[in-house]
């Protein structure tokens, strides 16, 4: 069968960086083709070119069903069937379905006003095409996060696309959602539609994909059918390193002190959606490395921001036996605490900001006289982290906003370390980031919890979980449903305790 | 291992050229708007040699130092993603109040003192109702300027109040160091100073990441709250400052003194570079912008222009300064 979209010798090149290096790429109707690579590798760029965002290097060939095309800008390339449903979805929560299907084509009446009647029953029927199970009269903020995946697929398929790119779709999702989504994957392949599928997750790229290209350092490695990969050769054409090398030997530091007991915590709040946290109890000892697992909804983001302060709570937080009053996050940093959030852009990084600026907004006091900072100490120090977490930047004077999403993560990370906390809540700490980079973070906690650093790490990877905890408690509908020894803590448990 | 113990002796390239730094001063936005003001002062001048005497350059600069001092103050909250109207109000009752000060025959500090108090006032007002109640800056210092400009008319019945004043009190607008006018003093000791807070201090880089990501700032421990309380009240005072200066300038409290002005002081920050989304700006940008501001008013009057095109010319520079500024951010960013 002919290629839907052809790329050929495709380069790119920013101020100081090749993103890309002649990359080839077919992509047939039809078939579900991962893309693959660790971050930085070039995927973000390569789908940019596609999608007309950015225009690709000259020397470069792209063809549109045989044809030389130059895809001049994102509605062109839509025109041409090619649609992108990004990891941040765009849709407007203030919008019923029907009205973000249709944006900015809304059917018009003979009057010039919109058609909403005609609107609602065409979204209707795009829709129930797709088996899709909501009134497009709702307001999009209600829904869930898969919920509006599927609304941006139903607006894909609304403009007729003959190829749809989709940027780690099950990142944010629940594992049933997953589910949904695979299947909606399969289905829209089965209908002639080519998918361009990004992920991290291998058990995911092995179940959905037909043929994986792995990119490695803006280069095009390797690329066959699914059926001919393997796990092992995956991960070493995409990190160059053997699997075995990458995840280490987990030793436990935990001491029988307990640092921090948490009694009867709840929210003060019930919020409007999402479970109704209450009633957690736990102990975190020092040098222990605590799991926090749970479906999405069931909790876990919710009693972090409690414990650091950013959400209201009832119940007792105490450390080293000492009831603590936490109100903000201030109040949590002072008693020690530290929070890697979950989401780097919103919560984690100033992004108009130096890696060496947002790097000491934790700790700036450290490097300051009389309230005048020192920036040279400053700059060594941010430099000695850049250098020990391997982050990958120019310079310490880089805005983070330049810097690929794993290497966001270190300088959050960072950031956090080197306030030297006691405590260290980590939520997702490897959400998005790519195999090697992941490892790293595990070996740099397990670090730390060597040298006595108490670290609660928030994951739904549960092989990641059940990777680099002492103990595992679990979360399920905002309360603990069970706390799992290491030895105890088998995949088949901790996912029954979850949903059982 | 600790993370931490390694510390770095790993320095930048030693032999980063001349040109290099020169190429790196293009993107300072304060360089180009300085080179913009010496360009139309260059023209300027070319047209008109008076231009350039020491006698007009300080009455120029005599003449924005005003907005350039309340510049100073608007633009910290600019960069923590705020903004505040009501600095015409403050500066105008602040005039006044030290005026009735006076009238009522109390001494030159106490009456400053009580002028400034007038923009403490304002600032805590206008920060308490930001931060403790929640509203919108526009919306907060929208009411308060309304406020101000409804008191100033109460009190003053539309008439001006022009008290004694000491001889003192009227170096602080009229007096002159060397060639230098007291108030260009006055504005240049700021802008030094608050330059300074904003680069080098805990404080103004505080400012500067609550105004890039206000929600990471504060998980970040920032007080966040208390920084936007303390660029309020700094913006407020400074603008009450300039009121009592405007004062001693005229030793006349006029009703309708200050207004207007917050829309002057607004247009210095956004052409010396502060974006209205928070996070960037400079205190040298901000009274870099009110300088050009100054000088094209006085080419304006010097070329014998129409005075009534001064607004739409100024207008003009203000959508060419930024609109350069985001198109140049649009050609360096972006590369992901």
């Amino acid at each position: 069968m002919t290629p839907f979209l052809e790329m050929h010798g495709i380069s790119k090149t920013f101020p100081g960086v090749k993103a890309l290096n002649r990359v080839d790429l077919r992509l047939r109707p039809g078939e579900v083709h991962v893309l693959a690579g660790e971050n930085g590798a070039g995927k973000s760029t390569l789908m940019k070119i596609m999608t007309g965002v950015y225009k690709a290097d000259p020397g470069g060939v792209i063809r549109v069903d045989g044809q030389d095309t130059v895809i001049r800008d994102p509605v062109h390339a839509r025109a041409l069937g090619i649609s992108i449903i990004y990891q941040e979805l765009a849709v407007v929560n203030n919008m019923t379905v029907a009205e973000n299907i249709y944006l900015a084509r809304e059917p018009l009446t003979a009057t010039g006003l919109i058609d909403r009647r005609r609107m609602n029953a065409d979204a209707r029927a795009v829709l129930a095409e797709l088996d899709i199970s909501i009134d497009p009269d709702t307001k999009v903020g209600s829904l869930s996060i898969g919920q509006k995946q599927m609304v941006e697929i139903a607006r894909a398929i609304s403009y007729s696309s003959r190829l749809i790119i989709m940027d780690e779709p099950t990142a944010s999702l629940s594992h049933h959602e997953a589910t949904v989504l695979t299947r909606m994957v399969r289905k829209l392949a089965a209908q002639n539609i080519g998918i361009v599928y990004i992920s991290h997750r291998m058990d995911e790229i092995f179940e959905i994909a037909d043929r994986i290209t792995v990119l490695r350092d803006g280069e095009t490695v390797d690329s066959r059918p699914a059926s001919e990969m393997t796990r092992d050769l995956l991960v070493r054409k995409m990190v160059d390193r053997d699997l075995s090398q990458l995840f280490g030997e987990h030793l436990s530091h935990a001491t029988d002190q307990v640092l921090m007991s948490v009694r009867g915590l709840g929210l003060k709040r019930p919020t409007a959606q999402g479970a109704r946290v209450g009633d957690v109890s736990f102990e975190l000892h020092k040098g222990e490395i605590l799991g926090f697992f749970g479906l999405v909804g069931a909790g876990r983001t919710e009693v972090m921001e409690m414990i650091f302060g950013s959400r209201a709570h009832v119940g007792h937080i105490a450390i080293d036996g000492r009831e603590v009053r936490i109100e903000s996050p201030s109040d949590a940093i002072a008693q020690g605490i530290g929070f890697v959030t979950e989401d780097r852009k919103e919560q984690g990084l100033v992004l108009g900001m130096s890696v060496r600026e947002n790097f000491s907004l934790t700790h700036l006091a450290d490097y300051c006289r009389l309230d005048v900072v020192n920036r040279r100490r400053e700059a060594e120090a941010c430099r000695g982290y850049v250098r020990s977490l391997g982050i990958k930047t120019p310079s310490t004077e880089q805005k983070v906003l330049n810097l690929s999403g794993g290497n966001q993560q270190k300088v959050v990370i960072a950031k956090w370390v080197a306030r030297r906390p006691r405590i260290l809540i980590v939520d997702e700490p490897t959400r998005g980031i790519d195999i090697g980079a992941k490892a790293e973070v595990h070996a740099l906690l397990n670090r730390l919890a060597s040298e006595g650093m108490s670290i609660i790490v928030v994951s739904s990877d549960l092989p990641e979980i059940l990777a680099i905890s002492d103990r595992v408690v679990v979360l399920k509908e905002g309360r603990i449903s069970g706390i799992l020894g290491r030895h105890d803590a088998t995949q088949e448990r901790v996912m029954l305790a979850a949903t059982g | 291992m600790s993370v931490s113990g390694q510390k770095t002796t790993e320095a930048t390239p030693a032999s980063s050229s001349l040109w290099r730094e020169l190429a790196q001063l293009r993107h300072v936005r304060e360089i180009n708007v300085l080179a913009a003001m010496l360009i139309v002062g260059a023209l300027i001048s070319f047209y008109t040699p008076y231009f350039l005497t020491t006698n007009n350059l300080m009455g120029v600069f005599r003449a924005f130092s005003l907005t350039a001092i309340m510049s100073i103050g608007m633009v910290m909250v600019i960069i923590t993603g705020g903004i505040d109207l009501s600095v015409g109000s403050a500066m105008g009752l602040a005039s006044l109040v030290t005026a009735l000060c006076f009238d009522a025959g109390y001494g030159t500090g106490f009456s400053i003192a009580a002028g400034l108090g007038v923009g403490v006032t304002f600032g805590l007002v206008n920060g308490l109702l930001i931060t403790a109640i929640g509203l919108p800056p526009f919306i907060a210092t929208l009411g308060t300027l309304s406020i101000g400009r409804g008191l100033m008319y109460m009190i003053t019945h539309g008439v001006p109040v022009t008290p004694d004043t000491p001889e003192v009190f009227s170096v602080l607008g009229q007096g002159y160091v060397g060639p230098v006018p007291v108030p260009v003093v006055i504005m240049l000791v700021l802008m030094v100073v608050f330059a300074l807070v904003m680069r080098r201090t805990r404080f103004g880089r505080h400012v500067y990441a609550t105004g890039g990501n206000e929600h990471a700032a504060r998980l970040s421990g920032v007080k966040t709250g208390r920084v936007k309380l303390a660029v309020y009240v700094l913006s407020s005072t400074i603008a009450s400052l300039a009121g009592i200066i405007g004062f001693s300038r005229y030793l006349s409290a006029e009703p309708a003194s200050g207004f207007g002005s917050e829309l002057d002081v607004i247009a210095a920050a956004a052409i010396g570079g502060a974006s209205l989304a928070g996070g960037v700006g400079s205190v040298t940008g901000a009274v870099i912008g009110a300088a050009l501001v100054g000088v094209i008013a006085n080419g304006v009057v010097l070329l014998n222009i129409n005075t009534y095109a001064q607004q739409a010319i100024t207008g003009g520079v203000i959508l060419i300064a930024v609109s350069l500024d985001v198109l140049r951010s649009k050609l360096t960013g972006g590369n992901g």
